[in-house]
């Protein structure tokens, strides 16, 4: 009685339902790709072509697909506390902060290697510390965490674009960014790894920071199933009560929670900054922090679903550059909206279709043969 | 037949793959109070759900007043004059009486005009049925028993001639109850409809006229209260003739392990639910608390358990003080106390966690199912299989999602994980709640073993048969307090008056 | 006399940008009251804006125009409502979706339409609204002190900031004293009330989702057709979130709401006077603090610091009958 649906086989549960409604997401785009006046199957070929087609197309898939993979990480561990980090845009941008500090500080001396962990830790706990304030006054205060780090996005908006203005930009340079860092402040290419597969990526900024996230990843997924703190994690994202029942410190694991998942936030300022731009710039976050949303939506909470939910986006943002010069009424905004229906269906709306699938199953007597779950979702 | 209020033919209805109610013929005359009687889960609230509308009947047709209606939403029900009072209070808490009163019964779009003209006839309602209430008083300031009051005085302003109250006294005070009873009495007189839902069979046999008996969302029988008894209902309620007779032997208590002194706890809303509570329990002997739900048992066994933190007094636990200020229910639990948790469903076991994880909740941080700060996987699944294979849990599969399980299974869930543990001290809060026939047996079996293998045992439970076939000491709470002291042998009348507040003097008093 | 003329310039453009905020912030009271929580505005807004101003592009008339940018927003709010009602979905992520979309349909359908970068034609004439002249405000202009409040703070400003301001007395009206204000609040703190009264909470919400779409969207034609002359890519810059954050800080009440808003109107009026104007006694403010300071208010206030914000009992709960 507590399971508002009749069971399902894991399949559908867990493979149909969510890919009904990813296609539906897909369609509703489509459809507005018809109504700018274009063909959306060639808009769809289109932007495969561009972003699997050839390896510096690979390479920008890569490359945007490692910034989705940590947000993505970072939106999906708080749910699995029952959270809505909806800050992760802002804790990446003030991470910024613990990636750019030690290349500026350390960028003459150290060489990248060292360099390199310094940032990790640097960018996880800017990260973290953004977003302990919200998971603080959530956990003693009683604050929604989501207005809490809406709020916060904008301030650290406003913190980071007083920081390149009015502190960290050189002397006599006009545009609102760090200077640009000696070779040891930037992350090598993993050129290396597609040329295995006969690929070129050419100047593509995919870089070392890919493999951190799929490091993170494998992380999340031992923390979150295999930790005694993902224990206590999920325990209280799915029965507060039974969590206090246990003995599980309700502030200490929101807070920790949140921390973690701006830890996981902050990581992705690390491929922007290091691997890409090599210095600090106005926005670089770009909206990644919400894409974050979507995939964890889309990727049901699950490092497994999370990496290639990242990949599709990191086709969407490089294939839709792509596109836009075949196709000039189609611009990067397409994929907002995307993100956008993706986010509807897979998310708001991911149990529109479920009754008439059950239905479906019911009738065709498949349902009932349904055999259980392996465990951990 | 014009006598009849309602008329019942055939109603029936599923919920999924439960059938709760199965072809239910029910006739209540008008003018009577007319009570329905059944365990929890028997299908009496779906049933007068359905009659206000409030689920559909999958079959079966109503009748009202001789006409055939039907009830598609509450709306309808209140047109066919048919009021409810809900066992949960559906007021708005921070609205004033008359707002609540009014909602949905505005007159017109503009409030003014009908604010005076509620204010109007809810006086002169209050004057006709003895039902005083301030109607500018803010719902959330008022006690229990006026804000139930309030629940009828909207009926009544709705123009209902039929009124059902679903387990009406779950929440009041004896005197409380008492007083609804005189209004129910009263409201008859006028010549209302009452139907009183209830699994208390000492309200029935005071104030119905007529009463029918539901079991296992089955209609089995209607009775003139007046020509039946006690035990006969009971014996329709429950199928067979009630043997909770519990084989065990005498109790031979040893050392005090679990010692309250002064307990005072109070609830979220700062109202004190425990007041001054002081007992203890010794090894080998099982205490049964009984009482009416909501006098204050939840909030002691939270307390006790560190769920909950204690205003004031002192506990302790094989001879050490307990911090009481309810931090740390894990730390208990290493020092040798067990719980079995009143809320099985949302306490007790996360329903989303399959069986092996929750067979370790509260206990995940013993090093035995730990590698360091990682969860050993393999000895949880071989721990889990074990329990299982120990209690009988069906179906035998630590790694099937715990909410797939049947009451009965969950509960076991719960007695092997915290049993097993061998603790000093075993605190049980309604241990068959929801629990089938078969599995009740079982537990109480289990429950014995515990007291005979030296382990203290404070049970509560609101049923009292429970306690009675159980307990070797019992103790009665009420209103927060624990009001009196009896050996299980006492008497079910006696055991009820204490339970209903009604001291008898010399022991009372302490 | 110097400060004074100061004064009323901030505080004139303290009315021109709280507007958009009033009316964003009342659209949400209705639908946070009944229930809905709504993080969509921002994007509401933002679609209501763009439609407005095509519409007015393409027809040359305002009302028109008024009438898009409502039509758009509510069918946004109707989305927001089929998922967090109908499907008892989640409300936070259905409005983020509803940003998403709207943040890029609106430049697609702006570029496909008018090719002129995500913006829509500059408009003139009666595809805008004009401002109204009170009587006799030329005449009354000299006079010392009420002169310029009257005719230059009072007077001279859209129809359209008059209505905001007059939806705020209505607002509490209708909240207050009438059936539907009564359901509204009701349903927003407990809605099995309602329904065992015999109300249809979905109904209900319903329209309190509507009454949302339809103020959002005023609110989005203001930006594009009076405070500006079309739409821009991104127009609304956060303004939904300001007044979320306003309604939040007006304890969903509104009257407060006004004062909230008109406070971080206020602001956001000082941060543009005082970019490179030191204050007295304290300094050159950096405007980046003065643009954060309405998010830190409102962080403040909900950490309970300076009164407790309590949102509606059953916000963000989809309703669902017990069993």
């Amino acid at each position: 009685m507590s399971a508002p649906y009749a069971k399902l086989p894991g399949w559908v549960d867990y493979g149909l339902i969510p890919l009904i409604n990813l296609a539906v997401a897909f369609l509703v785009a489509g459809l507005v790709v018809l109504a700018v006046g274009e063909s959306p199957l060639r808009a769809a070929s289109l932007m495969i072509e561009g972003a699997f087609g050839y390896g510096e197309g690979i390479g920008f898939t890569l490359y945007y697909a490692t910034n989705f993979i940590f947000t993505g990480l970072a939106v999906a561990v708080a749910f699995h506390c029952g959270l809505f980090n909806i800050g992760g845009e802002g804790q990446a941008y003030v991470a910024g902060l613990g990636v750019a500090l030690p290349c500026l500080w350390l960028d003459q001396v150290m060489p990248w290697y060292v360099i390199f962990p310094v940032a990790i830790l640097g960018s996880a706990l800017a990260g973290a510390a953004w977003a302990l304030i919200p998971g603080w006054l959530q956990a003693k205060r009683g604050s929604h965490v989501v207005i809490t780090t809406i709020m916060f996005n904008f301030i650290a908006s406003s913190l980071m674009v007083y920081v390149l203005v009015d502190v960290l930009k050189p002397a006599g340079s006009m545009a609102p960014q760090t200077r640009t860092f000696a070779e040891s402040g930037q992350l090598p290419r993993l050129d290396w790894l597609l040329s295995w597969v006969g690929l070129d990526i050419g100047g593509a900024p995919f870089n070392l920071s890919f493999l951190l996230a799929l490091v993170m990843a494998v992380v999340v997924w031992v923390l979150i199933w295999r930790t005694k703190l993902g224990y206590e994690i999920r325990t209280m994202g799915h029965s507060p009560s039974a969590a206090r029942y246990a003995g599980i410190g309700e502030s200490r694991i929101i807070i920790i929670t949140m921390m973690i998942s701006g830890g996981l936030a902050g990581m992705m300022a690390l491929n922007p900054i290091m691997g890409d731009q090599h210095s600090m710039q106005l926005d670089f976050v770009g909206g990644a922090g919400f894409v974050g949303i979507a995939v964890a939506l889309m990727g049901r909470s699950h490092p497994v679903g999370i990496v290639p939910a990242a990949i599709l986006f990191g086709m969407l943002y490089q294939g839709g550059a792509e596109i836009s010069f075949e196709m000039p009424e189609i611009s990067r905004d397409m994929i907002t909206i995307i993100q956008g229906l993706v986010i509807l269906f897979a998310g708001a709306l991911e149990n529109m279709f479920r009754p008439a699938i059950t239905t479906f199953f019911a009738t065709t007597g498949t349902a009932r043969a349904g055999k259980t779950l392996p465990a951990g979702e | 037949m014009n006598d009849l209020a309602i008329e019942l033919k055939g109603i029936d209805k599923k919920f999924g793959l439960v059938h709760a109610n199965k072809a239910i013929d029910l006739r209540v005359r008008k003018g009577t109070i007319h009570g329905i009687i059944g365990e929890n889960g028997a299908g009496k609230s779906t049933l007068m759900s359905i009659l206000y509308g409030f689920y559909q009947a999958d079959e079966g047709d109503i009748f009202v007043g001789g006409r055939k209606i039907e009830i598609k939403d509450p709306n309808a029900a209140i047109t066919a004059g048919i009021g409810m009072v809900h066992q949960h209070f559906m007021l708005v808490e921070n609205f004033t009486v008359l707002e609540n009163v009014m909602l949905g019964a505005e007159d017109s779009q503009i409030l003014n005009a009908g604010i005076a003209k509620a204010r109007q006839e809810l006086k002169r309602l209050e004057h006709e049925y003895e039902l005083e209430v301030d109607p500018d008083a803010i719902i959330e300031e008022l006690p229990v028993g006026l804000q139930q009051r309030v629940e009828i005085l909207k009926a009544l302003y709705r123009g209902a001639e039929i009124l059902i109250l679903d387990e009406p006294t779950g929440v009041l005070t004896p005197a409380e109850a008492d007083h609804l009873f005189r209004i129910l009495e009263q409201l008859k007189d006028q010549g209302k409809t009452i139907l009183l839902i209830t699994h208390k069979l000492r309200e029935i046999m005071a104030v119905t006229d007529e009463v029918s008996v539901m079991r296992r969302g089955e209609m089995v029988a209607t009775r003139t209260t007046a020509e039946t008894s006690v035990e006969e209902l009971a014996e329709l309620m429950v199928g067979r003739r009630v043997l909770l007779h519990v084989e065990k032997g005498p109790a031979s208590p040893g050392d005090v392990l679990l010692s309250v002194e002064n307990l005072t706890v109070r609830d979220s809303r700062g109202v004190d639910m425990v007041k001054d509570v002081s007992f203890h329990v010794r090894a080998g002997e099982i205490v049964g608390i009984a009482g009416v739900a909501g006098n204050g048992q939840s909030e002691l066994l939270q307390a006790v358990s560190g769920i909950r933190r204690a205003v004031r007094g002192k506990v302790w636990l094989d001879g050490a003080p307990v911090d009481v200020t309810g931090k740390d229910p894990s730390d208990l639990r290493h020092r040798g106390l067990a719980h079995v948790p009143e809320d099985r469903q949302h306490m007790g076991l996360v329903l989303k966690f399959d069986e092996s994880e929750n067979s370790i909740l509260g206990y995940h941080d013993d090093p035995k199912y730990l590698n360091g700060l990682f969860l050993n996987i393999e000895a949880i699944r071989q721990d889990a299989a074990a329990k299982i294979e120990k209690y009988d849990i069906r179906p035998p599969n630590p790694r099937l999602k715990t909410a797939n399980f049947s009451g009965g299974n969950q509960q076991k869930i719960v007695l092997a994980r915290e049993m097993e543990r061998d603790p000093k001290v075993l605190i049980i809060g309604q241990p068959t709640r929801g629990v089938d026939v078969g599995a009740i047996e079982f537990i109480h079996k289990r429950i014995i073993e515990m007291r005979d293998a030296g382990k203290a045992v404070l049970l509560v439970s609101v049923e009292l048969d429970e306690i009675r076939s159980l307990s070797d000491r019992v103790l009665v709470m009420f209103d927060g307090r624990i009001v009196g002291e009896r050996s299980p042998d006492t008497g079910e009348g006696e055991l009820g008056l204490l339970m209903a507040g009604v001291e008898d003097g010399q022991e009372a008093a302490q | 006399m110097e400060y004074f003329d100061t004064l009323i310039v901030i505080l004139q453009s303290t009315v021109r940008v709280s507007v958009p905020l009033i009316l964003a912030a009342l659209a949400g009271l209705y639908s946070e009251r009944s229930g809905i929580f709504d993080i969509g505005l921002e994007g509401k807004m933002l679609a209501a804006a763009f439609a407005g101003a095509a519409a007015a592009a393409v027809t040359e008339s305002a009302l028109i125009g008024l009438g898009a940018a409502i039509f758009v927003s509510v069918c946004l709010a109707l989305v927001h409502g089929f998922a967090s009602i109908t499907q008892r979905g989640n409300q936070i992520v259905s409005g983020v979706a509803i940003n998403f979309i709207a943040l890029g349909a609106t430049v697609i359908l702006g570029q496909a339409w008018f090719r002129q970068g995500g913006r829509t034609p500059q408009l003139s004439g009666d595809a805008r609204f004009t401002t109204v002249e009170l009587p006799f405000a030329a005449e009354l202009a000299d006079v010392p002190i009420l002169g310029p409040i009257y005719s230059n703070l009072l007077s001279g400003h859209f129809l359209l900031t008059y209505l905001a301001f007059a939806l705020v007395p209505f607002t509490w009206w209708v909240l207050y004293r009438t059936r539907f204000g009564l359901r509204l609040r009701a349903v927003g703190e407990n809605p099995g009330a309602v329904d065992t009264a015999g109300i249809s909470v979905t109904w209900l919400r319903y329209r309190a989702v509507i009454c949302c779409g339809i103020l959002t969207g005023i609110a989005g034609a203001y930006l594009s057709m009076a405070m500006t002359a079309g739409f821009v890519k991104g127009m609304t810059a956060g303004k939904g979130f300001i007044a979320l954050a306003a309604l939040i800080f007006a304890k969903w009440k509104p009257v407060n709401v006004m004062f909230a808003c008109l406070l971080f109107g206020f602001l956001d009026a000082m941060s543009i006077r005082m970019q490179g104007n030191p204050l007295p006694f304290i300094g050159e403010v950096p405007v980046q603090f003065m643009q954060a300071l309405p998010y830190m208010l409102t962080v403040i206030l909900l950490a309970g610091f300076i009164g407790k914000a309590i949102p509606p009992r059953a916000g963000g709960v989809p309703y669902v009958k017990e069993r």
